[in-house]
C-alpha cells in the first residue's frame, strides 16, 4: 500500500541474456537465450515469491512487493 | 409510579433492544461475525447493551443519578468491542489470499461499536415510552417502530450508488497489462500473461460525480472491491504465485478505476453485479462536491 516511507520493494534477482546491461549489487543470472530467460524467471518467481517484471526483452527482474 | 410498571418497562426495553441487535446481526457472504461463536459473542454483548439502555430511564426517574454514570462504563466496554474486532480481523487478514485492507476492517469494527449504541438507544427509548405513558403496549409499539427504523439505519451505500460498473477488455502490450486504456501492471512471464488473459475479468468503475471520484480512489475502498469480489467469485491465486493478483489502478485523467479480477468462473455479468454491491466504506467517503 502507498504512503509509507519504509523500504517496500526489493529487487531479489535479475535475469538477463545481455550480461553487459546489468551490473551492481543484485543477484544476476546470465542466461543464453529467450527460452532459458523465461524458464529461469518462472522458477525464480515461484521460489522467491516475488513478482517477475520485464524491464526490456533481454532483462527480467524479480521484485518483492511490500 | 409503581415499581411494577418499571419492571415491565425494563423488560420490554431489554427485549426490544435484544431484538434490534438480532435484526442487525446479519451474516451474509462475508460470514462475519462467524457462526456460531462469533454471533453468540455479539448477541451476548447486545443483551448487556439493551439491559443498560433499558434501566437508564427508570434510574433517572428514581432520582438515582449515580446509576447513569455506569453508562460511561458501557461506552468503554463497547469501545473495547471495536478494538477486539479490529485486532481479530487484522490478524485474520494476514491469512487471506486477497486481503480486506485496513479501511474495510476499521469499517466493520466501527459498525459493531455503533450497533451496540443503537441497541442502548432503542432500549432506552422503548422503556421511556412505556414508563411515561404508563402503558406497556405503548412501549411495545415504540419498540417495533424503532426496530423498523434500525433496519433502515443499518444499511449503508453500495458502489452502484456512486459509480457505474461495466466490463472492460483485458489486453497485453509487451509486458504491460491493460484493461481498455487503463494501465494495470507489468507482467514479466509470458506464461503468467496467458493465464491472466484466460482467467482474468476486466472491469471499469466509472464514478458518477467528483465526490465519487475521490471516494473510489481510496486504496482501502479499492481493496474492499477486490476482496469482496474474491469472496463471491473465488480467486485464481495461491501463495508462490505473486503475479496472479487481483489489482485496481486509476486512470488519473478521468478518475475511472481499472479492475482486474481473477475469479474461478469467468462470468462478466456476475462480476459486475458483485462489484456493484460492494459497500462504500464509511472511512473512504469524501464530499469535495460541497465546494462547486
Amino acid at each position: 500500500m502507498g504512503g509509507s516511507t519504509s523500504l517496500q520493494k526489493v529487487v531479489l534477482a535479475v535475469i538477463t541474456t545481455n550480461a553487459e546491461a546489468v551490473t551492481g549489487g543484485s543477484v544476476v543470472f546470465i542466461v543464453p537465450d529467450e527460452k532459458e530467460l523465461q524458464r529461469k524467471t518462472y522458477l525464480l518467481e515461484k521460489i522467491l515469491d516475488g513478482m517477475a517484471h520485464e524491464l526490456d526483452p533481454d532483462t527480467m527482474i524479480i521484485i518483492k512487493h511490500g | 409510579m409503581e415499581f411494577e410498571n418499571f419492571t415491565w418497562a425494563v423488560i420490554i426495553g431489554i427485549l426490544i433492544g435484544f431484538l434490534t441487535r438480532l435484526r442487525m446481526l446479519r451474516a451474509d457472504y462475508r460470514q462475519y461475525p462467524t457462526y456460531p461463536h462469533g454471533q453468540i459473542i455479539h448477541l451476548a454483548l447486545g443483551l448487556i447493551a439493551s439491559a443498560l439502555g433499558a434501566i437508564a430511564i427508570p434510574a433517572l426517574l428514581q432520582k438515582d443519578y449515580t446509576a447513569i454514570t455506569f453508562l460511561t462504563v458501557a461506552a468503554q466496554q463497547f469501545r473495547d468491542v471495536r478494538n477486539m474486532e479490529r485486532e481479530t480481523l487484522s490478524k485474520l487478514d494476514q491469512m487471506e489470499l486477497v486481503q480486506r485492507g485496513a479501511t474495510y476492517i476499521e469499517g466493520i469494527a466501527m459498525v459493531f461499536e455503533g450497533r451496540n449504541y443503537l441497541v442502548i438507544f432503542t432500549a432506552a427509548l422503548t422503556t421511556f415510552a412505556a414508563v411515561i405513558s404508563d402503558r406497556w403496549w405503548v412501549g411495545v409499539a415504540t419498540g417495533i417502530f424503532l426496530l423498523a427504523i434500525s433496519g433502515i439505519v443499518k444499511s449503508g451505500k453500495v458502489l452502484k450508488d456512486i459509480a457505474r460498473v461495466k466490463g472492460g477488455q483485458l489486453r497485453v502490450e509487451g509486458p504491460s497489462l491493460y484493461v481498455d486504456d487503463i494501465y494495470l501492471m507489468n507482467i514479466g512471464l509470458a506464461a503468467n500473461r496467458e493465464i491472466i488473459l484466460q482467467q482474468g475479468v476486466g472491469l471499469i468503475v466509472e464514478p458518477v460525480d467528483i465526490s465519487a471520484k475521490v471516494t473510489i480512489s481510496n486504496i482501502g475502498q479499492r481493496q474492499a472491491i477486490l476482496h469482496d469480489a474474491s469472496i463471491s467469485m473465488g480467486v485464481y491465486r495461491d501463495t508462490g504465485e505473486p503475479a496472479l493478483i487481483p489489482i485496481s489502478k486509476r486512470d488519473l485523467k478521468s478518475g475511472r478505476l481499472g479492475v482486474l479480477l481473477l475469479p474461478n468462473d469467468q462470468d462478466l455479468q456476475k462480476a459486475i453485479r458483485v462489484v456493484s454491491e460492494v459497500p462504500v466504506l464509511e472511512s473512504a467517503v469524501r464530499k469535495p462536491a460541497q465546494y462547486p
